[in-house]
């Protein structure tokens, strides 16, 4: 999809890092084709965090033994080669151990636990993009953020760090003439999605707009309190339209949001830096920023979790709807079209033949919004 | 060796004389350390609780630091309108104030880092932006543009003074094959740090209040009256309450540069009102709402319409030789100017380009309390950093302050 862009993009050679590694024209991820070698293993000349940490771990036995013959500590865990992400996060790291975590992971009387949380934090902390992690690497954090859940809260949850699956393009359809404006959608969407209830953040907008006047956005309600459907009015849903040519990616300062191989934006909500020039550049107001920390009452959070989609957020970082990517890479429809009454969301692959939101862009009349912005929405509007 | 002892005797003779001054001098810092007191209490608390202290929503996403940190880009830039008549064309009038103008450039530099710093939803992950530790998304981000065009032109404007004032200090002339062409980089990182900062609105098309090819130039305009229209006023307060000499006809040379510039910008506000009003579109509502308000949504009317009358006066009476020769007119005049643009290109920019939304909803946007004193802390800060530059480089161009000099902090009461 990558190569086929329509629109102009400045590429110095710099985003190189973005290319996924290992695919080839077979079209297979994993080796086995045949045509291409082995791949070194990567980790030959840098340290990994757990080799990193058994060094540290054994320097701070060494120190209160007697045991000064070895190598000193400094030159035990610095003599290894690192690249300089790894070199930067460990030192900054060990810094913000000295102030206060390692006050922790040192004393001898605070508990396991107590060192395994302080010991996450730090490298939650300073790990990496996820878009350029290894596969590795996105599974060890997902086992941190899974263990620390389950530190603090002594509760489960699942989540998953599955990643877009070849020929797979998602689509959105929303039909016009069947939406009632129940808002089944936006409740399951705030259920399904752990959005914050104090400032009742909400992904989905339904706009109420008066019969036989068109399209007036600007004169629709989306923010009403009656009962529906109101006499003489029809109602229109937005949400993040996931562009093929998103404003919001191509703004942001550290590559914190970016679309997937199958067609959706995420944000990676710990490389945010909370910016919001995002929000500013979306013409669809599909962003929403997190102003205070993100409450959701325990027994009403949703355990089943894709880091890329409703794990639980902190405050200060941007979130949008992901079509429910722990739904939709699950082969489930995203909780909107699930919860709708009147079947007026259609959701789908669209690169199957066979997908119902195909049948419905071959055979209705379908258009977008804003389309003369160049943004490419992924999320049709039509009428029956 | 002895240019690593002579340096270090110039930052601790520095901080010597920046610790000493007269009455009104500490009361001054002693008033701006309260203000900037204040500013980092009320920062404490945004931070614990997150931005919702502020007055922004996801309607009206940017508000007082951002329309800040836009302005202050335009006042660094203006610095630059000193350089280069001094070191470029050799125009020796100006040397005194170029100094000054560098040190307003660096204090200014300062505000906007720290306004953007305000406004992050997540500080403590900044390092994320940081070239080679973090993800870079250059070139396709304008605010990474940014960055990097802030930074080096701090860099640049801390640098050259330095080198000149370094000279200075040990009794030398300063070498011109050394910083001309310090000096001719920055006269082009001026432009591009003020181009960048207006691409970075322009360069929206989900914002058409911003998306305008003029916004690009217009910044320059402005930020080029603005700009030094500050630094005749620094000029005046500095001849007031310092032995430092400034010539009248710097000055006047300066207002020159400020009337010509705010002409201009005149006449593009007057092209962009025409576009908007003449054949209004869909796209003409933010300035609807700028200028006149929309359904009943007025918030911004006293500010602007404040803006463009200061404007319009203070171009009109620069435009009068007479005038502006008299300089107690002259400095109303810049006071004026510098209100007017402080607020058509602070909110009267940045909060319209987000009225009405992107489906036409109309929130308004106040800033609350805290916000008010995170950015009055900021401004002091910038004062503050500014007096401290200031005040240095006057001892050091006076000869008050020089390498194996007796000290004559005892005599320096002014």
């Amino acid at each position: 999809m990558g190569d086929k862009k329509k629109w102009f993009q400045l590429d110095l050679g710099l985003n190189k890092k973005q290319v996924v590694a290992g695919s080839c024209g077979c079209g297979k991820t994993s080796g086995g084709c045949g045509s291409h070698a082995p791949e070194p293993p990567k980790n030959e000349h840098t340290i990994s965090a757990e080799e990193f940490d058994t060094a540290v771990e054994q320097e701070l036995m060494e120190e209160t033994m007697v045991g000064q013959t070895r190598k000193d500590g400094f030159q035990q865990v610095f003599d290894v080669k690192m690249d300089r992400r790894t070199a930067f996060r460990k030192l900054t790291a060990s810094l913000l151990v000295g102030a206060g975590a390692v006050h922790t992971s040192c004393s001898v009387t605070a508990g396991e636990e107590a060192k395994e949380k302080a010991q996450i934090d730090w490298e939650e902390q300073f790990k990496g993009n996820y878009k350029l992690m290894t596969q590795e690497e996105k599974q060890a954090t997902v086992d941190r953020l899974v263990r620390s859940y389950q530190l603090r809260k002594k509760e489960n949850i699942k989540m998953s760090a599955t990643d877009a699956s070849k020929d797979v393009l998602f689509g959105y359809a929303f039909n016009i003439s069947k939406c009632q404006g129940y808002m089944d959608c936006v409740s399951a969407c705030v259920e399904e999605n752990n959005q914050d209830r104090n400032s009742q953040m909400q992904y989905i907008r339904i706009h109420e707009m008066k019969d036989g006047e068109g399209f007036k956005f600007n004169e629709a309600d989306d923010n009403y309190y009656h009962e529906v459907p109101a006499e003489g009015h029809f109602y229109m849903g937005t949400q993040c339209f996931h562009c093929d040519n998103p404003p919001c990616v191509n703004v942001c300062p550290v590559q914190a949001t970016w679309r997937e191989e199958d067609g959706l934006v995420v944000v990676d909500y710990d490389w945010c830096i909370g910016c919001r020039y995002c929000m500013a550049a979306c013409p669809y107001d599909g962003r929403r920023f997190n102003w205070s920390k993100p409450e959701v009452p325990e027994d009403e959070i949703n355990k089943n979790q894709h880091y890329l989609g409703n794990r639980l957020r902190k405050k200060g970082v941007m979130e949008k709807c992901t079509f429910c990517v722990q739904r939709s890479r699950a082969g489930k429809d995203p909780a909107c079209v699930e919860a709708c009454p009147t079947g007026a969301r259609i959701f789908g692959n669209l690169l199957d033949p066979d997908s119902t939101i195909r049948w419905v862009l071959e055979n209705k009349q379908v258009f977008r919004l804003k389309e003369d912005l160049g943004t490419e929405p992924k999320f049709w509007y039509f009428m029956d | 060796m002895g240019t690593f002892r002579a340096f270090r005797h110039m930052v601790k003779d520095s901080l010597d004389y920046i610790t000493h001054g007269s009455k009104t001098y500490h009361i001054w810092m002693i008033f701006l350390t309260v203000i900037m007191l204040i500013g980092m209490y009320c920062y404490s608390i945004q931070l614990d609780e997150g931005l919702s202290v502020t007055g922004m929503t996801d309607r009206v996403s940017w508000g007082l630091y951002i329309s800040n940190f836009t302005f202050l880009v335009g006042v660094a830039a203006a610095a630059v309108m000193l350089v280069m008549p001094t070191y470029v064309l050799k125009d020796i009038d100006f040397k005194q104030a170029v100094l000054i103008g560098e040190g307003l450039a660096v204090a200014a530099l300062v505000m906007c880092l720290a306004f953007v710093v305000a406004d992050m939803g997540g500080p403590s992950v900044l390092w994320h932006m940081i070239p080679g530790i973090g993800v870079f998304n250059f070139p396709n981000s304008m605010l990474a543009w940014d960055v990097i065009v802030l930074n080096g032109y701090l860099f640049i404007n801390i640098t050259i003074p330095l080198y000149i004032l370094f000279r200075h200090y040990q009794g030398k002339e300063a070498q011109s094959k050394i910083y001309i062409p310090g000096s001719i980089i920055s006269v082009l990182w001026a432009v591009a740090i003020h181009l960048v900062t207006a691409f970075l609105y322009q360069g929206l098309q989900a914002r058409p209040f911003w998306n305008n090819a003029l916004l690009g130039p217009r910044f320059l305009a402005s930020a080029f009256a603005a700009g030094p229209a500050l630094i005749i006023l620094v000029l005046a307060a500095i001849r007031k309450f310092s032995e430092f000499k400034i010539e009248d006809k710097t000055i006047s040379k300066i207002a020159m540069i400020v009337t010509v510039a705010a002409q201009i910008n005149l006449i593009m506000l007057i092209s962009e009102l025409f576009k908007e009003f003449y054949a209004p579109t869909h796209h003409s509502e933010s300035a609807y709402y700028l200028f006149f308000g929309l359904e009943g949504k007025s918030a911004l009317l006293p500010w602007i319409w404040t803006s463009i009358p200061l404007n319009i006066l203070a171009t009109v009476l620069l435009t009068f030789h007479k005038l502006r020769n008299n300089f107690k007119v002259l400095y109303f005049c810049c006071f004026i100017l510098f209100v007017a643009i402080w607020i058509e290109k602070g909110f009267g920019l940045i909060v319209p380009g987000f009225i009405p939304g992107p489906y036409g909803k109309i929130a308004e946007y106040t800033p609350t309390w805290i916000e008010i004193w995170v950015t009055l802390g900021i401004w002091a800060m910038g004062a503050f950093v500014f007096t401290m530059l200031a005040k240095t480089s006057i001892g050091i161009e006076l000869g008050k302050l020089r390498y194996k000099k007796k000290k004559v902090l005892e005599s320096e009461t002014a």
